[in-house]
């Protein structure tokens, strides 16, 4: 057990490729937890325990032993905390396990829109920050201007900030050295009955649930029976240890310190992150301040494209949900696309992730429809549904009226990209909040229906700033808007797996850009094809895909017909890969491609 | 009776020499600037009689001397080739013994030997019927050099058709109307009709990558060219009997028709495919691609490279493949009697009501319409 004032329990903040993981390399590179020939890049990224704990890509943690220049020696605790916005909430929870945060900004580039959310929530969680400056071997770099941002943007101290090369190693030694002075040592009673806050949990094939814990007060030992506070289910702790970064066995955890345990536990869902784990006999009674669990905000059907791999897809959604709570799922029937799924993820990047683990580990292809918020369908009876699928929308004679959930989204751009920010954010449905200035950047907050934002706002942002922007958000809440479902018929059938929530005035544009797309994904058929859009009965956008004139092979001779057959055969395949609805084939692309917005 | 006797049995030459190689051609054609004649009449005696104790007994319907340009053969190559087969196989009465042929006017000075030699249909490629377009095709012969080789060809053979490419760089209807016309004004009793295809790993499939292939008809003009051949054939009396194929009646090449009909035919020469029925059994065969290999693997003991039995399936889907290409169709028990299952009535009968193909007789054939989306509709008879 370490003595409380020898802990520094810290995270680093910043936004993505501003150097965090380069800069946790160093550190660890350092201070000799890992032998320099068994040094790879992105260690932490790279991590076993990475991989085995599933899409969430939650934290990660590594013990570092550190002998500081004052001659003590120091156990230093990094917890790696992913930046994207969809993982918000597993950045906040870590935060709070930890009592300080390097604040790091690549020094070519300033504050961007990560650095300002995760910052906030370093600040929520009353951490001491230290700047760090990094990349300070760039021409570009500019450490005056960058540090004069933070202190305007952030509003936090910067004159202290340090002058960093994680390329280099130039400054290392002083980050290590601000880490033991300027970051307060944790507080904890190591006579009181334990305490210690569930941080994180994962599943591993072979040691089941691994638990990672920070202690508070008391004492963790293996053997020890400890109860989790939630529920009252009490467990047998049969290891103990920490992360450097591999899993290393210790004896026992003390008030201020790191690392997991494991007791047999057989699923994820059995531990509740933010939880009081206590001892079963002599614990304490006092809960540490709870977090609600993740709520997935953005939902979608995933089909398999081969229908009878329905099972296979069952079995795959079953094995990343054990080790990813934040993930929901129940069976969907569509006409169009049989049996599947409709899944909740916590952001698009979240949805990406499991599709593609799905895809990649369970080699099952995927049809993925069009994601989906979830809207509040308040009925003429006074009740109210979560619409998770626009396919489940009530007859509007029953519904009275609906809400949509709203953002806060903070855009940071240079200012020449500012006025087609602002266009974009207009168009939509976006109301301005807030437009202010750091130097040549702007920050623009603005209030936007997440269900203009789910899809690919994030990739015009991208384009219209030529990838200058950096975005992020926060759910704000709902609000009533004048919301209808658009259906989409092809050969007039209604296809399900299209249909969408869309705002009122803005139905007709998008039923238009809808048909435009579906004509141009749609590939020719021997007859001619209508493809439509409508609110209810009422057709709002039409186009015509006209019938296919040449598809012959002109020269086929006794060479031919081998090559000939592959290429039908491969044809075939082609066709198995489409959707039949009534006698048109839709290409799976053409789900999600169709309802990506151009303008 | 086995299922190729449907179709009848020839035997394919491969010559896999050319003087140039067009920019648009995937066939196995080569520039050499030697070739030993005997050593190739060698070679392809030692290939028939491999082949020989095999197939004996069969009647031979036909020969095909394909390349390539095997008007580069000598006469004495061919006399070998045709003296072995007949004496492996009886000839049919009405055996036909083609070359295809190069307009230029040193293949010209051998028509009389071929005749000689046995040959009776002659089959050239003229291609284009003005010099510009001659040109941008890399061909090496003029309109004039074409027209008289032409002639010299009627008068040493009865039967003497001509190819055509069309759907070209910068040709538009009218223009296709126009040179057909005249095509017709020239023809015997025999027309192929080919719209430029594309192919990947030519100078042509390059350049298209690039971008570099310019005015290429649309998809749009190419079917009304290809509807306008219909019809202005059709006028001539040189209907289409297969997808580019036109003849008068009576006139159809016999030997391509052993392919759509899906007889069986043994391929010798480099790179030459065949399908031979073997105690009941059907096998794709192939042989070596490159001249040198396949001579090298001869002296060896055998130029195939590849064997594969087909399975009945297989052989249906070839059989559906091949014959839906020809406006007589398909014969709808033969394909049961090899696939084992029937058409897909369903699909089937939405073909018809979309006018794609008609159903009489047991068979299925596929209207002008149908022709032209051939792809299409094999797609939906053969989805499983
Ligand atoms: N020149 C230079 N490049 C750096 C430095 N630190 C990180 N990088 C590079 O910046 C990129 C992003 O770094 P990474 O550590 O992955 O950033 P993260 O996304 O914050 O984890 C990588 O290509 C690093 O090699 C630095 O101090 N100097
Ligand atoms: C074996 S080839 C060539 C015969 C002969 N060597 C000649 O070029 O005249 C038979 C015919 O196929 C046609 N052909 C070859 N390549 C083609 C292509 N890429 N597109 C369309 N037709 C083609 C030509 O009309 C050619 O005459
Ligand atoms: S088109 Fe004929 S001449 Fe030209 S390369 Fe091909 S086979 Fe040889
Ligand atoms: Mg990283």
């Amino acid at each position: 057990m370490t003595d409380l004032a020898k802990i520094r329990n810290f995270s680093i903040v910043a936004h993505i490729d501003h150097g965090k993981s380069t800069l946790a390399d160093r550190l660890i590179q350092e201070t000799g937890t890992v032998e320099d020939r068994d040094m790879k890049a992105q260690l932490l990224d790279s991590m076993d325990i990475e991989r085995e704990r599933g899409i969430t890509i939650k934290a990660n943690t590594v013990r570092i032993e550190y002998n500081a220049e004052d001659g003590e020696h120091y156990v230093l605790n990094l917890i790696d905390t992913p930046g994207h916005v969809d993982f918000a909430y597993e950045v906040s929870r870590s935060m709070r396990a930890v009592e300080g945060s390097l604040l790091v900004v690549d020094s070519t580039q300033g504050v961007e829109a990560q650095t300002l959310a995760n910052v906030y929530h370093a600040i929520e969680a009353d951490h001491e920050i230290v700047p760090v400056l990094n990349k300070i071997d760039l021409p570009a770099s500019d450490c005056d201007r960058v540090a004069e941002q933070i202190e305007d943007v952030i509003g936090i101290d910067a004159t202290e900030a340090i002058q960093v090369s994680a390329k280099t190693g130039q400054g290392i030694r002083e980050t290590l050295e601000s880490i033991v002075h300027k970051l307060p040592a944790p507080t904890g009673d190591r006579d009181a009955p334990l305490k210690a806050m569930l941080v994180d949990s994962w599943y591993d094939a072979y040691l089941g649930v691994i638990v990672l814990v920070r202690i508070m007060d008391g004492v963790l030992k293996k053997g020890d029976k400890v109860k989790m506070l939630s529920n009252g289910s009490v467990h047998h702790v049969d290891r103990i240890g920490v992360f450097r970064p591999e899993m290393t066995v210790i004896d026992e955890l003390g008030p201020g310190e790191i690392g997991f345990l494991t007791a047999s536990i057989k699923q994820v869902r059995d531990t509740r992150v933010g939880d009081t784990i206590t001892h079963e006999k002599k614990g304490t009674e006092d809960a540490l301040p709870g977090f609600k669990p993740a709520q997935p905000v953005v939902f979608c059907g995933l089909f398999p494209v081969d229908s009878a791999e329905f099972e296979d897809l069952r079995d795959a959604i079953d094995k990343l949900a054990l080790n990813d709570a934040s993930f929901s799922y129940e069976m969907e029937t569509s006409a169009a696309l049989g049996f599947g799924f409709r899944c909740g993820f916590l952001g698009l990047l979240h949805l990406e992730v499991i599709r593609d683990r799905i895809e990649r580990e369970y080699d099952i292809e995927l049809i993925t429809t069009a994601p989906s918020v979830v809207y509040h369908v308040y009925m003429k009876d006074g009740t109210m549904i979560d619409l998770h699928n626009p396919a489940d929308m009530p007859d509007l004679s029953v519904v009275d009226h609906l809400e949509e959930p709203r953002i806060k989204a903070t855009i940071l751009v240079p200012d020449e990209y500012l006025g087609d920010v602002l266009k974009l954010c207009q168009e939509r449905r976006g109301v301005q909040m807030d437009l202010t200035y750091a130097g040549s950047r702007a920050m623009a907050v603005y209030d936007l229906p997440l269900n203009e934002v789910v899809f690919d706002f994030y990739d015009r942002l991208k384009s219209v700033t030529k990838g200058y922007a950096s975005f992020d958000y926060q759910m704000t809440g709902y609000q009533t808007d004048n919301l209808v479902k658009m259906s989409v018929l092809v050969n007039d059938e209604p296809v399900d797996a299209l249909s969408m929530m869309v705002h009122r005035d803005r139905a007709e544009q998008r039923g238009r850009a809808m048909c435009e797309k579906l004509k141009e994904l749609i590939p020719r058929h021997m007859f001619k094809i209508p493809i439509q859009a409508a609110i209810g009965g009422k057709v709002i956008a039409r186009e015509t895909l006209s019938a296919m004139r040449k598809d012959v092979t002109a020269k086929c001779y006794g060479g031919d017909a081998t090559r000939k057959k592959k290429l039908l055969e491969k044809q075939k395949k082609g066709k198995k890969k489409m959707r039949q609805f009534g006698k048109v084939d839709i290409p799976q692309e053409a789900f999600i491609s169709a309802l990506k917005m151009d303008s | 009776m086995d299922d190729w006797h449907n179709g009848g049995f020839g035997l394919y030459v491969h010559w896999p020499f050319c003087q140039a190689k067009c920019p648009y051609c995937d066939f196995n054609s080569h520039v050499s600037a030697k070739i030993d004649q005997e050593i190739w009449a060698k070679a392809y005696l030692a290939e028939l009689e491999r082949n020989a104790p095999a197939l004996d007994g069969r009647v031979l319907n036909s020969i095909f001397f394909g390349g390539g340009t095997p008007s580069l053969m000598h006469p004495d190559t061919v006399t070998t080739v045709i003296e072995a087969a007949a004496k492996i196989w009886p000839f049919a009465n009405d055996i036909e013994i083609s070359l295809e042929a190069n307009p230029g006017s040193v293949e010209a000075g051998r028509f009389a030997g071929y005749r000689d030699a046995g040959v009776n249909r002659i089959s050239m490629g003229i291609q284009a019927l003005n010099d510009e377009d001659l040109r941008r095709l890399g061909r090496i012969h003029s309109v004039a050099e074409a027209r008289a080789a032409f002639d010299i060809a009627r008068n040493c053979f009865d039967r003497v058709s001509f190819d055509l490419i069309y759907a070209r760089q910068g040709q538009d209807l009218r223009h296709w109307q126009a040179e057909l016309t005249e095509a017709l004004s020239m023809a015997i009793d025999h027309l192929s009709l080919y719209q430029l295809t594309i192919e990947e790993g030519t100078a042509f499939g390059d350049r298209y990558a690039r971008g570099k292939l310019r005015d290429l008809p649309t998809d749009d003009t190419a079917a009304d060219m290809y509807q306008a051949t219909q019809d202005i054939c059709d006028a001539h009396g040189m209907p289409a009997y297969e997808v580019s194929n036109h003849a008068r009646e009576g006139a159809e090449s016999r030997h391509n028709l052993i392919y759509w009909r899906y007889g069986d035919y043994l391929g010798i020469g480099p790179g030459a495919h065949g399908r031979v029925t073997l105690a009941g059994r059907k096998y794709a065969t192939e042989t070596h691609k490159a001249p040198g290999k396949w001579l090298d693997q001869i002296r060896k003991g055998s130029g195939e490279s590849l064997r594969e039995e087909l399975t009945f399936v297989d052989q249906s889907i070839e059989y559906m493949m091949m014959s839906m290409r020809l406006s007589e169709g398909m014969d709808i028990p033969r394909y049961q009697q090899l696939s084992g299952s029937e058409l897909p009535a369903e699909r089937v009968q939405d073909l018809v009501n979309l006018g794609m193909v008609t159903i009489s007789d047991q068979r299925i054939r596929a209207t002008a319409q149908g022709r032209s989306v051939l792809n299409a509709v094999l797609r939906e008879l053969l989805v499983d």
